[in-house]
């Protein structure tokens, strides 16, 4: 079947098999790796991508599905050079060390900070709930979303 | 992991999905958001050789009142149930209960038909479906019915729904005044099922004893029930702390408790009165007399 999405802001058309699953179609037909493929069973979150602005388990929705939708994978985050605040939140806050959750945490947090501009440290806990790290013990991600929230309200602060 | 080949089908319609359904009998199954079917076909449990999409049907999503009650389109994600105004002030169990489901990414892509037409032992709906009386709407090439939860959730991950038929709604009665809520579960760590889930509604009558009690238990049996033992031993009563452990030592009461590597049968049974006590304390403690 023919499907058509906007990835990054960039429309693009391709025949894929019916039971294709979006994340491989991110990875293997549009070359997006940033998107990783992690239990594949819609419980690590490494797959996260924003559809229609809201994030996902691409590892659980269908190409098909996604017809027609806007998606939003980690590629898309930096724009002209310049990284998302969610991304030099990162940095900043050393907020991974293998880095193979990033790509899912990042999209995750940017639908988190869309919905709560200002996020306690529980309401960030609870939303990474779908979001699995074995490296970090959460707490370098919780501060580098935290820096984030505060870089996207205007104040760049950094953190104590 | 990724299923087996199958035919894509996007409804556009009910009455184009009710047709899709009659052109490919057995081999269809209905596609809403697709958080318990496509795990099931990527771990082939299911093989379906036609999908027939719903989820992009209009007039299946939303939330709209009607006649004193609110009606809930099935397709409608967790995310919209969870965070809908009319949801958190007329009928606070379920926005609750749906805000405890999965995560942000399950919410944001799991619809409430999907789910009770689903019937997982151990999903989180079925128990406020349960305590809500909800009536879930079944529409058919012949018409339409609609069957009261209790009728509903027949067994082991079985519903009332026929062959040919689309739940297209799920209505509910709002909630009274004097009316205590809320929906506590044992969290399987991994996932976020219910181990065990207790969705309980207390209205007081105006000399504060228990008018109404209405408790729904998910994660226990194979199919959520309403705990009737544990409703009548508290109606009518004042509800102090021994009176509520009372009631809700009948949680378990006539059930065929399930047992899986996450919980033995007696430790889900001793769950289910645990979180049943819990669950109608902190409901009758935020009623406001």
């Amino acid at each position: 079947m023919r499907v058509t999405m906007t990835i990054n802001g960039q429309q693009r058309s391709d025949e894929v098999e019916d039971r294709m699953l979006l994340v491989h179609y991110l990875r293997e037909v549009a070359q997006l790796t940033g998107t990783h493929v992690g239990c594949e069973t819609s419980l690590c979150g490494a797959c996260t991508v924003l559809m229609n602005g809201k994030a996902v388990k691409s590892c659980t929705v269908l190409a098909a599905q996604a017809d027609g939708a806007q998606i939003t994978t980690v590629e898309g985050l930096a724009k002209d050079g310049e990284l998302h605040p969610v991304q030099e939140g990162f940095w900043e806050e050393h907020g991974l060390q293998c880095g193979f959750c990033t790509p899912g945490m990042l999209m995750l947090a940017t639908d988190l900070l869309s919905r709560n501009p200002d996020p306690s440290e529980a309401d960030i806990r609870h939303a990474l709930d779908g979001n699995l790290c074995r490296c970090t013990g959460y707490q370098h991600i919780i501060n580098a979303v935290q820096y984030a929230a505060r870089k996207m309200r205007g104040d760049a602060r950094k953190s104590a | 992991m990724f299923p087996a080949r199958f035919q894509y089908h996007r409804a556009g319609s009910v009455k184009e999905a009710l047709g899709m359904l009659q052109q490919f009998g057995d081999d269809a199954k209905l596609l809403s958001g697709g958080h318990s079917l496509l795990p099931m076909m990527k771990l082939r449990l299911a093989q379906p050789a036609h999908l027939v999409d719903i989820g992009g049907i209009n007039d299946l999503v939303g939330i709209r009142e009607e006649g004193g009650k609110i009606v809930i389109g099935g397709a409608t994600i967790h995310d919209q149930v969870a965070g809908s105004a009319v949801i958190r002030s007329k009928l606070g169990l379920l926005a609750e209960c749906a805000a405890a489901i999965g995560d942000i990414q399950v919410r944001n892509r799991g619809t409430i038909g999907g789910s009770l037409a689903h019937s997982d032992p151990a999903a989180d709906y079925p128990a406020a479906i349960q305590a809500l009386e909800g009536e879930i709407r079944l529409e058919s090439g012949s018409g339409a019915r609609t069957v009261k939860a209790n009728d509903f959730f027949v067994d082991l991950m079985t519903t009332a729904i026929k062959p040919g038929e689309i739940l297209t709604s799920v209505s509910f009665t709002p909630h009274t005044a004097r009316t205590g809520y809320t929906y506590l579960k044992h969290r399987q760590p991994a996932s976020g099922f219910a181990v065990v889930g207790v969705a309980a509604l207390v209205t007081l009558d105006t000399k504060g004893n228990c008018e109404r009690v209405r408790v729904g238990i998910t994660g226990l049996g194979p199919k959520a029930f309403r705990a009737t033992a544990v409703e009548s031993a508290l109606t009518g009563k004042k509800p102090e702390a021994a009176t509520i452990g009372q009631a809700a030592a009948h949680a378990a009461d006539g059930i065929d408790a399930l047992a899986d590597i996450h919980a033995s049968a007696e430790f889900r049974a001793e769950l289910a009165r645990v979180y049943t006590r819990r669950a109608l304390q902190q409901a009758i403690s935020t009623i406001k007399v």
